[in-house]
Order: C-alpha cells, then structure tokens, then sequence
C-alpha cells in the first residue's frame, strides 16, 4: 500500500462550510440564490405521497374481478371520503344489498380487473426543509434544494445519534477530563446544547433530556449505556434518525475518555453561541460524521474546508486503538519500515510523544490527525 | 479478439481500487503486479475513472511497463508498452441492492431471492403474498427501501396470473424511486408466469422500466435462473452503473462488460469447480457484509450477510451471535462492557489493526461467529426446490423429506477457500486455517485455501473473455493452499481414542491414536502430499462408512495437516476454566499464537 490511511477529523475555528439541503422528492426551493437564510428557515417544500390502503372487493361483494367495474360508484381518479360507499351490489332483494364504504379519505386510485383489489390513496404529507446553519444561499438546485454557505467553528465528532438541531452552547465542565454529573444540569439546559468534557453517562443524558436540552456533548459514551438510550443494540454504525428527545455527539469514543483539550478550548470559547448540531454518523462508504457549527457572519477566513496538513513530524495526533487508546500526543518519528507489533501484525509504524513525555511505537493505522 | 498477452484489470470496491496485472509468460498465464489506490466515486474527485487511473499508475511504476498514455490506455501490447484487454468489476457505492418478490415466499420468493444473489447483488427483502405484512405495508416498505432494481417472479407458466398481478399493482402504487438520480424510472424485471406478462406490462409498463425475461420458474420441478440474471447484469451496466460518477467514462475503456464484484467471485468459484469437478465452498469476509459462495454437484449458489462483517458491521455480529458465543473463543476472560466499547471503537473507527495480541485474539472471535452465522445463512438458502412433487420409490419410504434439503453436504466438499482482510493478512497462516475449520466445521477431508491478494474478482472477469487464462491465474497465483484438515466423524467420549492414524510424510512416518476431543498438527508443505491411513472406532466414520479404514492421499500447505478429532458440532467444556484449558491446548498443539 503507497500510504496508511490516517483518517482525520476536523477541528477548527475558523472554516468554510456548504451544506446541501435537499428534498427527498421534486418540490419547490423557497428562497434565491443570495440570499441570507437562518438555521430554522424554510428554504425548500414538497407534498409526499399520502399513504395507501387497499381492499379487496371480489371477497366482500362476492364477485369475479371482471365482474367488478359493474358494482363501482366510484371511478378510478375520484376523491372519497371516509365512509362513503364506493360500491355495491344490485340484488332483487334490496334487504341482501352489500354497501362497501370508503376506508380512509383521499383518491381512489386504482381498480383491477384481474386481483379485484382497490387502492386509496391518502392525501400528500407536506414536507418542508431547513436551512439547518445560517448563512446564504450560494447554488439552487431546481426543484430540489439549495446549497447554504457558512464560515466558523467546525467540529467534527467520532459518533452521534439523533438529528439536525440547533440552540446556544453550554459549556457546563470545568475541564475536558471531568466526568458531569447528573446534579450539575438544571433548567437553565432549556433549549440548549450541552458541553461536557469526558463521559456521559445514562444518568446524565436523561438529564439532559428532562431539563429540556436539545443536544448533549461529550467525549465518550458507554455502549451498554447507548443500548439503553437506543432500546437497542446498534449493529451498524448508521444513525440519524433516532428519536430520542435530544441529539447526541461524542468527539472521541467509546468508554470513558477526554475530549481532546482543542476541542473543548474551542467549544469552551463559543460558550452561548448559537450552534448548529447534527448527530448523523454513516460509516460505510461516503463516511458522515457528526458535527457541530457555530457560525461567525465575519469570521476571518483563513483554512478553507478539506485543508489537510497530513502525516508529518509534528503533526497533532490522538490513538485510537489500545494499547494507548485515546491518549494526544505528536508524532516524534516515521521509522520507513514495516515493524512487528506485539500481535506478529507487520505494519507501518510511527513513534509517537504524548503529553506527558512518555513515547511508544504505534501503527499508523491506529493513529488519528487532530487537523487544523 | 487475436492475442490476449497482457492483461490489466481493476476492482472498484467502496473504500479502494485494486490493479493487477496478468502477463502470458512461456505459454502460462501468471498475476505479476498489483496496484492500489483509494476508490474515487466520493467528494470531490466524484470520478471513478481517477482512482482506476491511479491503481495503474502504481502497476505501471512497478511493472516497468507503461500502460498509459494520459488518460487513455495503450492497446495492443507491444513488448513493454501496453495492455490487449482492460477488464474491471465494481462494487464502489454500495453494489447493487436488489428488492425481489415472489407469489410463495419459500418457492419463487426463494428463487427470485437466489437469482438475485447470484448476480451479485444484495437483496434488501423479499416480498411474497403470503409474507404475512398487510397490504399497506408491503407498498410502505418497497417505497422505503429505494433499490436499484426490483426483480418479480410468481406462478408456473400457465398457471394462476391474480396473485403476480397483485404484487404488481403493490409495487405500481408504492412508485418506487431509484436509489440514484431522481430523473429515470426505476428498472424492474418480470421473471414470473408468461401468460400474466401483458397485464404486467399494463400495470407497471408506465411506471417502470420494465423489462420482460424468461420465468425464473417456469414449472415446480425447475429452476430457469440464467435468461434473468443476464438481464440483472445489463440493467446494472445500463441503469445503475450509468448513473454513478465516472462509470459512462469507465464502460468506454473497459473492454468486456463490468460485472458487480460477487457475481465475478461467483463465475470464478463455478468455473474452478467445473474444471477441477470438485465441490467448493467460499467465502469472503469484508467490513460491511460477508459473501458465501458455493458449488455441489455443478450447482452454484451465493448468499450476502448484509450486516455480518468485521468493521461497520462488527457490532451486529456481537448482537446476533450473542456475547457467550464471541466469549467461548476466548481463553481469557473479558468484562463485557470493555468488550463491548472496544468493538463499537472498532466500528467507529473501521481501519485500525489489532495492536495487542489480545485483540487479535478478539478479533479472531468475533471472525469466527461472523463466519459461522454467514454459513449458517448460506445453508439455509441453498436447498433443493421447495414444493416438488417428487417421485417416491420403496427406498424413500422411511425418508419422510419433504423437498428443501439443503444442497451443502459437508461430507463431499473437496475445497473450502477464504478471502477477505482478518483471513488473507492474518500474521499466522495456520490462524486462518484454524478460523476456517472452526467456523464451517468441514467434516472428512478438505482442502484449505486462502485468496492471497483477492483476485478473485478480477478473474471472475476475465473467466468470461478467457477461461483457461482466468485458471491458470488461480491455481498458481491467486490461491495459497493452507493444507488439509481431516475430521473423522462421530461423538465419542472425551479423551478416548476415535481413530489410529498412519501418515508418510516426507519427514517420515508417524503414526498414533487421535482422541476425541483433540486437535494433532503435522507440517506439510504447499507442494508435499503424503499417504494417510486410518482406523476409525466402530461409531466413528473417516470417510469410507463408520468403523471402516480409510487410505487416501492428503496435500500439504502453509498451515500443514490438520487432524481434527473434536467432533462435528464442535463440543466445548462448560465450566469456563477447562474451557479455557481447551483453548490453549488447542491453540498449543496449532501453534498459532505467540507462546507469551
């Protein structure tokens, strides 16, 4: 292989950022190119296809499907109400007549002649979607959505569950080693995005969620404490779509673990600010990670997005797999070679010098840039 | 096509592009070189030809041969410039991701199901009128999923259309959406009863692109599943390779049709099959899903554990399997919330490599159940029709077999392959041969093999332009014979002899009792063979019938002989120490861990 892969995630003050809102179906795009839009603005609309229940007629009016256009009231296109008959049978004995009533309101859609089976289609379900950040709209996609441009903060995290929200930031730890305890969130959460620096436990998103907050983060979470949250086991790492009552980002891992001291100076220093949230984590190809924006209208704009400085000596850089897992440090040397580590695994390594001073030899691959 | 000499050939996977090159030298065909560079179907290349384009830049930097000439490539070959063929398969974007239906779910849901698979694709559900959902939810789920293609079957020619209609119609008013592009019309292929064809037509024809093949099933006793997996791979080239980014660019240059990666794993599995006339089971184990393919008797069959895989799926093995039975492979022991986040750490973080040789301990577990579960899977679908009447002479009256046997006969497969990372690169050879028997339990004698560099796909390709080209290929470079394990068959009572054994191996004879409940470990090299004798208990059966002497021929490989006596199922002590005990001597006797 030419290089390891050394996946980074982003962390920076200062970035340039487009989001593509998008309609999952053809609609109409509410705003202009140019224009300022923020976060909880409609910028484009569309009506989803209503829901549709079938019914079998051949078996309530005792019929053949050919027989059955004969006993319609009502035609293919025809709009019903609830409860209003659609068909019936023309016996001599008027007392034998089988009336079939309309089960939801909407279109009658469909008559088959060949399974006599009848569709309904329920009315459209409007849906409408959000800017998500402020900023402008710098591309329409006609018909479709609009691409929205911001600069600011930019942080990347490891894993989320939960959706888009937003609200101001609340730092609530004191440093990014400390674990918050439930006692420390209170009604001043309403509405907002809290900050911890290490775990969040159970106790503590609950929390959250009761004190009304809308999003909670932290450096690492539990699983047994994400099976709970969840209901469920999460086998595959796509998430997003969770309704749990609040979103929820972690920036290192799983188990207890500090969130880099970057990350939290940051946060720590856009404390109030509206930002701007998602939880959705896709692993697999087209990787998406969590992220949390804090817009700045006149940031000064220095690193545009994608900017890598890349595996270099120097270079910031956190394990990501035990022995050492978690720990920040720099990259003190390249050894060139592949070495041998303890599992007879022959790798690419790097030597790496934590904070602390200590150094150890750890493979490429299980290293992370911390990137500007 | 007048020469094929030089051959370069690509696999477009979701994460990397792999190259390899194939040179004719002194009438054989041999792989020289491989080439990879990451896969380029994302932001912001959104150009798949990139990525392939940078494979064979790296080919060409080994090879010394230049291929290129920009970005076009050089054909013929002329001495040191040049390729004859370029040939490619893809999986890049996700694969191909199938809905199928079927009237029966276990007869054409099952047949639609394993046309499907065999194409290569992922089937995403199967829809049948008895699947037990209402109506509404059947519309609700096929409007969810947004495949690439819906395949429907349903009904023997000549037999009742309502039923085919009817998921017709659910289908017609569920207007599904392709999952790429929102401006064409979904492809979907109607393999079902001819004569319900014209009402198909009438009911999905304008909402659809429809396409109309040959039943899959056209009578109860048979299985027609060839005319519509063709259609499966056109549609694939025309409607959902088009639409990915760069793939009109990569069609042009390839110079045989691009096959989704399985269904060329798939071709290379039956085509060894065919020409060696064994029977073969593989598999291959990736991030996200694990393959298993296999071949008995001439019939092939292919599944996909969509969510069975060693990095973004690691965590449903452990959900599925159970924590005990990832910790039954474990001589150490483990509290089950560190395990637990350290495989969620490995879910988020899918690249990184087992440090410690605990976690390739781990590792190696969470392999073992994935396989497992994958064949486990795999025999559930490869069974013979459901639904046939077959003809019953005296000797079946005590069989009280009702069709749907499963076709994986243990007993009468000659070799078992493995591909895929935590397989081909683990440190120890006889790892992978240990994670392969544990896993698929092979009984009597079997061959192991592992895809040293997964090339299978690539040969798969080229097994449709050059068969012979293609097998040469794979026995002598993309096959590394890891030996041979020999599991006689039969419970017997632990630590009490179940077979002698006499072997003439190259280093001299041995012979001695296995017991039950043991493992013995002989070297043989990839190119030994030696003369292997035994002498099962009476309830015990090597191969030639319980109790009776068997004598037969085995071939060495990187992980040597393997003479397995623990039985089939594998039986573990249940106190935990002695199972711990068990492992290590095992583990001992296999060498296949650091002794410290």
């Amino acid at each position: 292989m030419a290089h390891a892969y050394t996946p980074g995630l982003r962390v920076t003050r200062q970035a340039r950022l487009q989001r593509q809102r998008q309609l999952p179906l053809k609609g109409e795009v509410a705003v202009a190119q140019g224009d300022k839009v923020t976060r909880d603005q409609v910028v484009a609309r569309t009506d989803l296809p209503g829901n549709v229940t079938t019914l079998n007629l051949v078996n309530i009016l005792s019929c053949t499907p050919e027989e059955l256009p004969n006993y319609m009231l009502k035609r293919e296109g025809d709009a019903v109400e609830v409860g209003e008959p659609i068909a019936e049978t023309r016996p001599f004995i008027k007392w034998f007549k089988t009336t079939v009533k309309a089960p939801i309101s909407g279109t009658l859609e469909n008559i088959s002649k060949i399974t006599g089976q009848v569709l309904f289609r329920a009315p459209p379900r409007p849906v409408q979607v959000m800017a998500y950040i402020d900023g402008s709209v710098v591309n329409v996609l006609p018909n479709e959505g609009v691409i929205v441009e911001t600069t600011g903060v930019f942080v990347q995290g490891i894993f989320g569950v939960g959706g888009e929200t937003w609200g101001p930031l609340h730092v609530i730890s004191s440093g990014p080693d400390e674990i918050l305890s439930a006692d420390q969130l209170d009604a001043e959460c309403a509405g907002k995005i809290v900050v911890g620096g290490n775990l969040l436990t159970r106790e503590v998103i609950d929390k959250a969620r009761e004190t009304g907050a809308v999003g909670i983060i932290g450096g690492g979470i539990r699983d047994a404490d994400l099976r709970d949250l969840l209901g469920y086991d999460l086998g595959v790492a796509i998430t997003g779509t969770e309704d749990i009552g609040l979103s929820v980002i972690v920036t290192e891992g799983f188990g207890p673990i500090a969130m880099a001291r970057k990350t939290f100076d940051i946060l720590r220093e856009n404390n109030g600010k509206e930002t701007s949230i998602s939880g959705a984590t896709q692993i697999r190809a087209g990787v998406l990670r969590p992220e949390i924006i804090i817009p700045e209208a006149d940031a000064a704009h220095r690193a545009e997005e994608g900017d890598q400085l890349g595996l270099v000596e120097g270079a910031h850089l956190r394990a990501i797999r035990a022995p050492h897992f978690g720990r920040v440090g720099k990259v003190a040397a390249l050894p060139p070679e592949l070495q041998m580590v303890e599992s007879e695994t022959r790798v690419r390594v790097l030597e790496v010098e934590f904070e602390n001073g200590d150094r150890a030899i750890v493979p490429r691959a299980n290293v992370e840039l911390i990137e500007e | 096509m007048d020469k094929l000499d030089v051959v370069i050939a690509t696999d477009c996977g979701s994460t990397t592009t792999k190259a390899i090159l194939i040179e004719k030298k002194d009438e054989v065909y041999r792989q020289t070189y491989r080439g990879e560079a990451p896969t380029t179907v994302e932001a912001p290349y959104e150009d798949v030809t990139r990525g392939v384009l940078n494979a064979i830049q790296e080919v060409e930097e080994l090879s010394g041969r230049q291929i290129l000439d920009g970005e076009t490539i050089i054909a013929p070959a002329d001495g040191n410039r040049g390729v004859d063929i370029y040939i490619s398969t893809s999986s890049a974007g996700g694969g191909l991701q199938m809905m199928v239906a079927g009237v029966i779910k276990a007869m054409t849901g099952e047949s639609a199901q394993r046309c499907a698979l065999g194409a290569g694709a992922i089937v995403m559900d199967v829809l049948a009128s008895n699947d037990g959902r209402q109506p509404h939810e059947k519309i609700e789920r096929i409007r969810q999923l947004r495949p690439d293609m819906v395949l429907l079957s349903g009904g023997t020619d000549g037999g009742t259309i309502s039923h085919v209609v009817e998921l017709a119609e659910f289908i017609a008013a569920a207007d599904p959406k392709p999952r790429f592009g929102s401006g064409y019309q979904l492809p979907v292929i109607y393999a079902g009863n001819r004569d319900a064809a014209p009402e198909i037509e009438r009911t999905l024809g304008h909402k659809t692109a429809l396409t109309i093949a040959e039943n899959i099933r056209p009578k109860l006793e048979a299985e027609n599943l060839g005319p519509a997996r063709h259609v499966i791979h056109d549609l694939f080239l025309e409607h959902v390779m088009a639409q990915a980014p760069g793939y009109r660019k990569l069609i042009a240059m390839t110079d045989a049709p691009i096959m989704p990666t399985p269904g060329a794993v798939g071709l290379m599995m039956q085509t060894a099959s065919k020409r060696q006339n064994i029977n073969v089971v593989g598999v291959d184990i990736g991030g996200a899903t694990t393959d298993v393919f296999s071949v008995f008797d001439g019939i092939f069959n292919r599944t996909v554990s969509a969510n069975l895989g060693m990095s973004y799926s690691v965590s449903n093995v452990l959900a599925e399997a159970g924590l005990d039975s990832v910790m039954r492979w474990l001589p150490f022991r483990l509290d089950e919330a560190d395990l637990r986040d350290r495989i969620k750490n490995k879910m988020i973080r899918p690249t990184t490599i087992p440090h410690l040789l605990e976690e390739l301990q781990v590792e190696q577990a969470i392999a073992r159940e994935a396989l497992r579960l994958a064949f486990v899977q795999h025999r559930a679908l490869a069974v013979g029709l459901k639904g046939v009447q077959a003809e019953r002479t005296l000797s079946d009256v005590f069989d009280q077999s009702s069709g749907g046997e499963s076709l994986i006969k243990m007993r009468a497969l000659d070799l078992l392959v493995g591909s895929g990372g935590v397989l081909s690169h683990a440190p120890r050879r006889v790892q992978t041969a240990a994670m392969l028997i544990d896993a698929f339990q092979p009984e009597g004698i079997t061959r192991l093999a592992v895809d040293s560099i997964f090339m299978m796909p690539h040969l798969g390709v080229l097994s449709s332009v050059d068969e012979r080209a293609a097998t040469q290929v794979f026995e002598r470079d993309c096959l590394i014979y890891l030996g041979t394990c020999i599991a006689p068959i039969g419970q017997g009572k632990l630590g009490a002899a179940c077979a002698q054994y006499e072997i003439d191996l190259p280093s001299g004879a041995q012979s001695g009792a296995l017991n039950t409940g043991d493992l013995l470990h002989f070297s043989l090299e990839a190119d030994e063979e030696a003369r292997l004798t035994l002498r099962p208990e009476r309830h015990i059966d090597a191969g030639a019938g319980p109790g009776r002497e068997l004598t037969t021929a085995v071939k060495g490989g990187a992980a040597g002989l393997i003479l397995d006596g623990r039985g089939r199922p594998l039986v573990f002590a249940e106190d935990r120490t002695q199972r711990a005990d068990q492992l290590r001597q095992w583990s001992e006797v296999l060498d296949h861990y650091p002794k410290n």
